[in-house]
């Protein structure tokens, strides 16, 4: 059957259209800034992030440890009131090994790649992982599964933050 | 609930920038669409609409703005967002409306202009991260395919060559579609052989930034068949979100997909997908996406997926092509806009239009997905004629 006429449209066009004058544009840019405030459950465990310590919260009614600990359980869909510390070691549950900024510009020569990974925090629940970042590792000997432990800013340097853990490096 | 049918699709080309702006690409691929089945925008009923984060235009309240383009004028229109899961989460918005008995026809119009934010649109995903617990630590949106990426590959020990004949498969059908922003062939070697950027992702593993829209007209059972001698059906629609605590989520399978994607065969009486489902159109924003969702698409066998892949199973020609139209690996990903170009894919495809992308042997039954918001929401149609 012959093709139909299904397209229309979606001119494109080139860098060199805009820089020659060819196609006329305007600019604008947004400032836009924000204060977050970190919520009753996420204070706490800041708070104690402050202390090298990390704090997760148990669901009474599915027993799960969560991180990062919440006031209910998004499953069971309970209020959730027991607060317990867990391990500040863990297991490298996935990463990468990253060369470029968020605009896709290549990291300069020489510069560290970042190493983002899930790490699965001992004591919580089995597969409860946090984001965080890897360090005192070559990135060709990360492995999955293996044993890392938190990497904390001296005490009179944290400031009830995630980064308060520099990064995680293998155990 | 009504049958409703898909009687006509049209979309732009999909490019790097357009010229045109989102208003006139919308009318674009609008008027394309209505033309494809000889309405006027008077027979349309109702408009549902979809397109991404008004930060990508820096045009608040996108929606209100795109709804003259989108043929709103005067009339129910609504906008739908769900990040990149609204292409095909528009059709089922569209499909609400008219098998709920509301309205006799609905067109449903997706657009994307991501040239125009400045550097580079992912900028605007900075800020999905939680604003506390992640956005502390710097990251950007590539960690998160990244980790998820190495996750699958790690689970069943497949390369990044497995993942990388993916790419190849949707790029050289992406090549005869007549909306394609490429025009040469990819090899494994080039995928393999392209920049690194956050290990495992090199940059022929993931789809391009585009500029496109895309349209089809949604009708009652009595219009469609009025209108056509080959309404294609929407049987079933299916979507779940999962939990945004996507550390907690074992990332090797889309578990959000499974049950939108259960859901939607249930409806349509699909109780063997694998057997039953003819083309099926994965979302594929990345290579290994388009295997990760096969399998929670229940198309593919945890594990199994290479396998298929290398036995040439989802070939054009194999039992079950995956990605006929390209995908956004192929044709180009204009992010609300490639999910409708996956539906209007399936419309063709059912009705034998397809023309040299055409899959032989008079496919019946297509499924079409996408995925979006924090990595955890599915969309998921199927079509049959």
């Amino acid at each position: 059957m012959a093709e139909k006429v299904i397209v229309s449209g979606g001119t494109p066009l080139s860098e060199d259209d805009i820089r020659s004058g060819k196609i006329f544009f305007t600019e604008d840019s947004l400032d836009c800034a924000y204060a977050w405030d970190t919520g009753v459950a996420i204070n706490r465990y800041l708070a104690e992030l402050k202390k090298g310590k990390i704090i997760a919260t148990e669901c009474r009614k599915c027993s799960r440890i969560m991180l990062p600990p919440r006031l209910f359980c998004e499953l069971c869909f309970v209020p959730v009131d027991k607060w317990l510390y867990v391990q500040d070691t863990g297991i490298v549950n996935t990463f990468s090994i990253c060369h470029v900024h968020w605009d896709a510009t290549r990291i300069k020569e020489g510069e560290k790649p970042h190493l983002p990974a899930v790490i699965e925090i001992d004591g919580a629940s089995k597969g409860m992982g946090i984001m965080h970042l890897l360090g005192e590792v070559e990135p060709e000997d990360i492995k999955i599964g293996m044993k890392v432990k938190a990497v904390w800013k001296p005490e009179e340097e944290r400031e009830g933050s995630i980064t308060d853990i520099i990064y995680f490096k293998p155990l | 609930m009504r049958k409703v049918a898909i009687v006509g699709a049209g979309l732009t080309k999909f490019v790097r920038r357009a010229l045109e702006t989102p208003k006139e690409l919308s009318f674009e691929a609008t008027s394309t669409a209505l033309d494809s089945c000889g309405l006027k925008l008077e027979d349309i009923d109702c408009v549902a609409h979809g397109s991404a984060p008004d930060a990508f235009d820096g045009i608040h309240q996108k929606g209100e703005y795109l709804a003259d383009g989108c043929g709103g004028w005067n009339k129910p229109t609504m906008r739908v967002f769900v990040g990149g899961a609204t292409g095909v989460h528009a059709i089922i918005h569209g499909w609400h409306h008219v098998a709920s008995g509301m309205f006799d026809t609905c067109l449903v119009v997706c657009e994307e202009k991501m040239s125009s934010a400045m550097p580079h649109a992912q900028g605007f995903f900075l800020t999905i991260f939680d604003a506390i617990t992640e956005r502390a630590l710097h990251p950007n949106l590539l960690w998160i395919f990244a980790l998820e990426m190495n996750r699958y590959m790690s689970r069943y020990g497949y390369t990044k060559e497995d993942m990388a004949l993916a790419a190849v498969n949707n790029k050289r059908n992406g090549q005869l579609h007549p909306s394609s922003q490429f025009k040469d062939e990819v090899t494994v070697e080039d995928v393999l052989n392209s920049e690194i950027m956050a290990y495992p992702v090199s940059r022929l593993d993931v789809s391009p930034v585009s500029d496109g829209a895309a349209a089809v007209v949604l009708a009652a059972e009595p219009v469609a068949r009025r209108l056509t001698d080959k309404p294609v059906w929407i049987e079933g629609v299916g979507w779940t979100l999962d939990t945004a605590y996507w550390g907690t989520r074992d990332l090797y399978y889309p578990r959000y997909l499974d049950k939108a994607a259960r859901m939607a065969y249930e409806m349509a009486g699909i109780r063997e997908p694998a057997k039953q489902i003819n083309i099926a159109e994965p979302y594929d924003p990345f290579d290994y996406k388009a295997l990760h969702h096969m399998e929670g698409l229940q198309l593919s066998p945890r594990g199994k997926t290479v396998e298929l892949l290398r036995d040439g199973h989802f070939a054009r020609d194999g039992n079950l092509p995956m990605c006929p139209s390209g995908g956004l690996l192929g044709v180009g990903n204009p992010i609300a806009a490639a999910g409708t170009m996956k539906v209007a894919e399936l419309f063709w495809q059912l009705r034998g239009e397809a023309g040299e992308r055409q899959v032989p042997g008079n496919p019946r039954l297509g499924v079409a997905q996408a995925w979006g918001d924090l990595m955890q929401v599915s969309s998921v149609v199927v079509a049959g004629i």
